[in-house]
């Protein structure tokens, strides 16, 4: 039975190791918002990230957001597709340490190696569901990179950051091609009963 | 004055569009979380409708990716307006949507990557056009076409010889294929017949501004929806590709005629915040808030 967890960051190895997949997790602190743009910067320019991400949840998103003075207050807070981002992830969790890589659509065969090799999973979150997620992010902390806009690295205070799913884990397990199979074995009978129906 | 309203009505509908969802939504995906049978599948449904009522209850959009702006127009002939400056103003509109709300501007330049910071750019919204004779009114429906579903695209120019069979292939195929990444159970568009260019742009439309629970007029062509629906839900994808029994809300289809030799079939995904929202604006200014086109 899937159990649901509700977790601090920094997230620790063994924490991250007894995630199973299926399990659901809401967490609480500091998380890191990246994308395309963000890692096109580190991993294609070799740019080092003015900030360490040993240990936290890397989101995938380009928020919507209003700047005040040198602040920024949200508007709107949710999560882009990761499959882009396979290229850049293995590293991200290898030399970088990330702990969580939290998207929708999930990575790919490298990425899983990569969280099985040194402890760190893929977490789901419901695509579009920005307006509930935006209420749990607590505070824009900081904004580094702001000249890529509004892909920036962006650091945020969350609090029960959820439900997220774990869909792929430290243990070999991922949901997507779980039902990529399932859905590969049962096309030939879908097939054949539509061939009936012309 | 009429310009304005133009321009008014087009920055309106791209921030409603964004934060309320078309009834026949809500109300497919009510279904869904009363059907669905898998877990995760059904909490994910749970969180998706109370995403929804929280961007009512906040005020909020409903999702980050406010798009790329699309509008669908259908003109009477008899508005009194130059198609030319109707565009300009749908423009200004969505740039003053962009900035006044302010929303996440997505538009970019696709070499240099260059953001407009407006949502506006190289034909950019795009503006469909389509002409009405006798009438005195204008409707515009709003798009805000989510990047996730749009990026599952996919059209295969078919010879006959593949017949309909064939057709059926590519498009549950292509379900498969889009898995996870486009946010499903949302619409499935698909289009058959024409040119390369028509073919996806009744995709497109089939997607992106058919209510849900509507058929296709032509019968046969209304029972491959309903074949396909079907089908496309037996893959077990599931909400967000983890797995269920609700792939997709709907599937539609549109079709043109098309040359003896060719068969093409288009696929576009819209996600389950499938928005949209329209009006029709009377030829002196009133203006009423529209789900569908054309409907009296």
């Amino acid at each position: 039975m899937p159990k649901e967890y509700h977790l601090t960051t920094p997230l620790s190895e063994d924490s991250v190791r007894r995630l199973s997949s299926r399990d659901v997790v809401y967490l609480t602190g500091r998380i890191y918002g990246i994308r395309d743009a963000t890692q096109r910067r580190i991993f294609g320019e070799n740019i080092e990230p003015p900030v360490s991400f040993t240990g936290y949840p890397c989101l995938h998103t380009a928020p919507n957001v209003k700047k005040v003075g040198s602040k920024y207050i949200k508007l709107c807070i949710g999560t882009t597709t990761s499959t882009r981002m396979e290229k850049y992830s293995p590293q991200l969790i290898t030399k970088y340490g990330a702990r969580a890589i939290i998207g929708k659509g999930g990575l790919l065969k490298e990425s899983l190696k990569a969280m099985h090799e040194y402890g760190a999973v893929y977490l789901a979150i419901v695509g579009g569901a920005a307006a509930l997620q935006t209420t749990q992010i607590e505070e824009i902390e900081a904004v580094y990179w702001e000249d890529l806009f509004p892909e920036c690295i962006w650091q945020f205070r969350v609090k029960n950051f959820g439900p997220l799913i774990v869909a792929m884990s430290s243990h070999n397990e991922s949901i997507y091609s779980e039902i990529r199979d399932r859905a590969h074995q049962r096309l030939p009978k879908i097939l054949t009963d539509l061939t009936f129906k012309n | 004055m009429l310009s304005r309203v133009i321009e008014d009505t087009a920055r309106n509908l791209y921030i409603r569009a964004l934060k309320v969802l078309p009834p026949d939504v809500k109300q497919a995906l009510d279904k869904a979380y009363e059907v669905e049978t898998e877990s995760p599948g059904k909490e994910i449904l749970g969180t998706m409708l109370k995403n929804i009522k929280v961007a009512e209850k906040t005020d909020n959009i409903l999702c980050q990716d406010t798009g790329t702006p699309i509008y669908f127009l259908r003109i009477g002939t008899k508005f009194p307006l130059e198609m030319t400056e109707i565009m300009e103003r749908i423009r200004t509109g969505c740039q003053r949507a962009t900035i006044e709300h302010p929303l996440r501007p997505n538009v970019v330049h696709p070499i240099t990557r260059t953001n407009t910071h407006t949502n506006v750019g190289t034909l950019i919204p795009i503006i469909y056009l389509d002409f009405v004779s006798k009438i005195d009114y204008l409707e515009m429906m709003m798009v805000p076409k989510g990047s996730g579903s749009e990026n599952q695209s996919f059209l295969k120019m078919l010879v006959p010889a593949e017949r309909l069979s064939g057709i059926k292939k590519f498009v549950i195929e292509s379900v498969i294929k889009a898995g996870a990444n486009p946010c499903p159970p949302g619409v499935i568009g698909v289009g058959i017949g024409g040119t390369f260019e028509l073919c996806a742009m009744l995709a497109t439309r089939a997607s992106m501004i058919r209510q849900i629970g509507s058929s296709h007029p032509e019968e046969k062509i209304a029972a491959l929806e309903s074949q396909l629906l079907v089908a496309a839900n037996q893959t077990g994808i599931g909400p967000m590709g983890l797995g269920g029994n609700v792939t997709a809300l709907a599937l539609h289809i549109e079709m043109a005629d098309t040359h003896i030799t060719q068969m093409p079939v288009a696929v576009n995904f819209q996600c389950w915040v499938a928005r949209r929202a329209g009006a029709r604006i009377y030829s002196k200014g009133k203006i009423e808030y529209i789900w569908d086109f054309g409907r009296e």
